[in-house]
């Protein structure tokens, strides 16, 4: 953690000389002072501030004047989780251990302590790996609905692998979306990662194989191949989606190495869905859930690791280019609460 | 769209519409179910709490009780609420006019990042040039790399006239000055395209405030995504306090989410939901009906939108020509293939069945993918063949068939099949037609 830390200010001061970009600048001003997994930290439980909200001062409200749990609370406690998007049946599964726990809970604290440990033990259940990277190239792709952030995402994973002195590849197969492409270039340069791009309107997977064969030529440890937003229910674009990942394979046998699955933190139980069909298409492997500051939620979080056994790897809590990191369900939960 | 939503509602109904005579006891659990079909479907909670209380004082009363089709009231009930929480009619854009004398007026783009916002202000862009308007957009969006090029791409893709913004330019600078250019090039309605920010975000909501006090829009319209959470409430509302907006589009309502959010929002900031983004393509931009929506949620389906958009993309002399047409049985290959053309011409088949009423409940038909590919096929073998041969397909023989194939890079088998269909949809049509045809919905499909 420190490492890392050490490891990606040194960037920052680097690129502070290099790039006068000004939307960099806005980020430079912002950035936090020198504790930053603690900053990191703070903001995630400052963007979790609302769900927080719900879940202690509600819950501290169910027992005024009360001293026992009772129907009408448990139905006023499901109400409450409910409004953090943690969905109906994580709820349903939520309340059914509490109540069975219930005749021992008689103030908010035991209650909030026992929401706490039940919440951990859903988030746990994909115990968190440390990234091992074996092979090279690594290949990631990227995909997810329309503006997820998976274009901001690309960039801020290639800034952490080349503050690791890991050689880095964009691949820029989202050629549909109008400047897609120079978004990305404008990322990858400022990360210091090459990118591979073709005309706006080329076929995806002739990127992504252009991409993978620059990266054998060129010995890159990292490629990141950027697709196009797309809904998941549209079959015809999660067909383009398998062909891509096809195409990868059959140039480089065992990749792509992770499917990583980005989804919107202010998306309500759609998500599930997303998750679903994006998985059902492709075998998804990690999840990134950014915009997790502002007033989200949250409760998607919950719900995802309830309902799917994929990894959730990244959480992205702004725009700063150090605000994406690992998911750790312990300091997850912690500011949850 | 609404189709999970639609598809709770159906099985909740059904249940109630299995009892002879309704007792509290089953309005009760009926409504309980409505209300977690609205909570999943990501309807704020309070909303809900609302709607569900207010159907059941409607329903618990004599209403119900007396009535001989119990079930049916109360999903009569239901819809009317419903109808009632989405508001009555279509809102269009204001375009009444700016604070600033008869200069172009503008109308303001405002949301969460990846809402939306830039593809919407093209969509825009191309509804206004139909309405004979000279739009003219204006990239606000200095933060998020390449977004401005992205919106220039747009103008040039559409050839509307874009903002030279750049991203040195302050943006109440850069919609300050595009006033002033866009009366020059000729152009009469601003969009302005602005960043994607936080509602949460001080500094930027203020920095729209001040953009909104420089240009002062006509129109101010939230983008937010139709997927949205809980949180949409919180989101629509912060704008709407900063800003008093003026509407909202809902985008991305072509995927599978329960639309939950165009509930909630609707009934807590009461702003018209003015438009909805159905597609990736530019044209892909709808009016929002607001009755029509709830009457869908419950199954009914959309008849009204396909006629609209039937009529606008149909030729009104040819639609009534081939009602002549069906009514006489004289339907001919040619009008086949006018058909064929037309519907295409009304975006993906997969859109317009979806909005056909009944086909939400079949299962078969839901899973039903329509090839595109094939109409094409179609298409060109109809096109291969002589005009005689469009008229009257009984004289297209073995020899002509060969001929057909080899003029449409197809196969006889494939010419056999389309002959065949064609018979069958025009005995079809001959029975319809004993059974009375009416109305444009029916002659619309006749295969």
């Amino acid at each position: 953690m420190i490492w890392n830390f050490i490891m990606e200010f040194n960037w920052f001061k680097k690129k502070k000389d290099k790039n006068e970009d000004k939307p960099l600048e806005r980020e430079i001003s912002e950035l936090p002072d020198s504790d930053q997994p603690a900053g990191f930290f703070n903001r995630l439980k400052k963007g979790l501030s609302r769900t927080r909200e719900i879940l202690s001062t509600d819950v501290n409200e169910l027992f005024e004047g009360k001293r026992k749990m009772d129907d009408d609370m448990l139905e006023e406690l499901e109400e409450i989780l409910i409004t953090s998007d943690i969905g109906v049946q994580t709820t349903m599964d939520l309340m059914q251990k509490i109540s069975e726990k219930s005749s021992s809970i008689s103030n908010a604290d035991q209650l909030k302590g026992a929401l706490k440990e039940e919440i951990r033990s859903f988030l746990n259940v994909q115990a968190l790996t440390a990234e091992e990277i074996t092979t090279k190239p690594y290949v990631i792709v990227a995909i997810g609905v329309n503006g997820v952030g998976k274009t901001t995402t690309i960039g801020k994973l290639a800034a952490r692998y080349t503050a690791k002195g890991k050689k880095v590849l964009i691949v820029a197969a989202d050629t549909f979306r109008a400047a897609a492409v120079e978004q990305l270039a404008i990322w990858a340069d400022r990360a210091g990662a090459e990118i591979v791009r073709h005309k706006d309107g080329a076929d995806p997977a002739s990127v992504a194989y252009d991409g993978i064969e620059a990266a054998l030529a060129r010995d890159v440890d990292i490629v990141l191949v950027d697709t196009a937003g797309r809904l998941h229910t549209k079959v015809n674009l999660m067909e383009e989606l398998k062909k891509i990942k096809r195409t990868i394979s059959k140039k480089l046998y065992a990749a792509p190495h992770e499917i990583l699955l980005t989804l919107d933190a202010t998306t309500g139980q759609n998500a599930l869905s997303q998750v679903k069909l994006f998985h059902e298409a492709l075998g998804v492997t990690g999840i990134a859930i950014t915009k997790l500051d502002g007033t989200a939620k949250g409760g998607i979080v919950i719900s995802i690791c309830n309902n799917f056994k994929i990894p959730l790897k990244y959480i992205g809590i702004g725009e700063n280019i150090d605000d994406l990191q690992d998911f750790d369900p312990v300091q997850f939960t912690d500011a949850l609460f | 769209m609404f189709d999970s939503l639609t598809d709770k509602f159906d099985s909740i109904f059904k249940k109630l519409k299995g009892h002879g005579k309704l007792s509290e006891k089953n309005v009760e659990e009926g409504l309980k179910e409505v209300r977690m079909a609205l909570l999943e479907a990501d309807v704020h909670y309070k909303v809900v709490k609302k709607f569900v209380g207010d159907v059941k004082k409607r329903s618990l009363g004599q209403e119900v009780m007396t009535s001989l089709t119990p079930g049916q009231q109360v999903v009569k009930i239901v819809n009317d609420e419903l109808a009632q929480l989405m508001g009555s009619s279509h809102e269009d854009l204001n375009l009444s006019g700016s604070g600033l004398g008869s200069g172009p007026v503008s109308i303001m783009l405002v949301g969460l990042q990846g809402s939306g916002k830039t593809t919407t202000a093209g969509k825009l862009a191309v509804l206004l040039r139909k309405k004979g308007k000279k739009p003219y957009l204006v990239p606000a969006d200095i933060y998020r790399p390449a977004a401005i090029d992205q919106l220039k791409k747009l103008g040039k893709q559409l050839d509307v006239p874009v903002f030279p913004s750049s991203a040195e330019m302050n943006p109440v600078q850069i919609c300050q000055e595009a006033g002033a250019a866009a009366h020059q090039q000729g152009c009469d309605t601003l969009l302005l395209d602005t960043a994607g920010r936080l509602h949460v975000d001080e500094e930027l909501m203020v920095e729209l405030c001040r953009i909104k006090d420089a240009v002062r829009p006509s129109d101010i319209l939230l983008v937010a995504d139709a997927m949205t959470g809980q949180d949409a409430v919180t989101i629509a509302k912060s704008f709407d306090d900063a800003l008093d907006i003026g509407g909202i589009v809902l985008t991305k309502m072509d995927g599978d989410a329960r639309g939950g959010a165009a509930i909630s929002i609707k009934s807590i900031t009461n702003k018209p939901i003015k438009f909805i983004g159905v597609g990736e393509k530019l044209s892909d931009l709808e009016p929002f009906h607001p009755g029509r929506m709830s009457s869908r949620i419950l199954g009914m389906g959309d008849v009204l939108t396909i006629i609209e958009k039937a009529q606008s993309m149909f030729d009104k002399k040819k639609t009534a020509e081939l009602e002549r047409k069906l009514r006489k049985s004289q339907f001919t290959l040619d009008d086949f293939r006018d058909q064929m053309v037309q519907i295409r011409k009304m975006g993906s088949l997969d859109s317009i069945i979806s909005m056909i009423p009944g086909i939400g409940k079949s299962k078969q038909l839901k899973n039903l993918k329509v090839d595109e590919s094939e109409l094409a096929r179609t298409e060109a073998i109809i096109s291969s063949m002589t005009p005689q041969e469009r008229r009257q397909h009984t004289i297209i023989n073995g020899n002509r068939r060969k001929r057909i194939a080899k003029g449409s890079g197809t196969s006889v088998q494939d010419v056999n099949r389309l002959v065949k269909n064609y018979t069958q949809a025009v005995k079809m049509l001959k029975k319809l037609n004993k059974g009375g045809m009416r109305g444009i919905g029916r002659g619309m499909m006749p295969f």
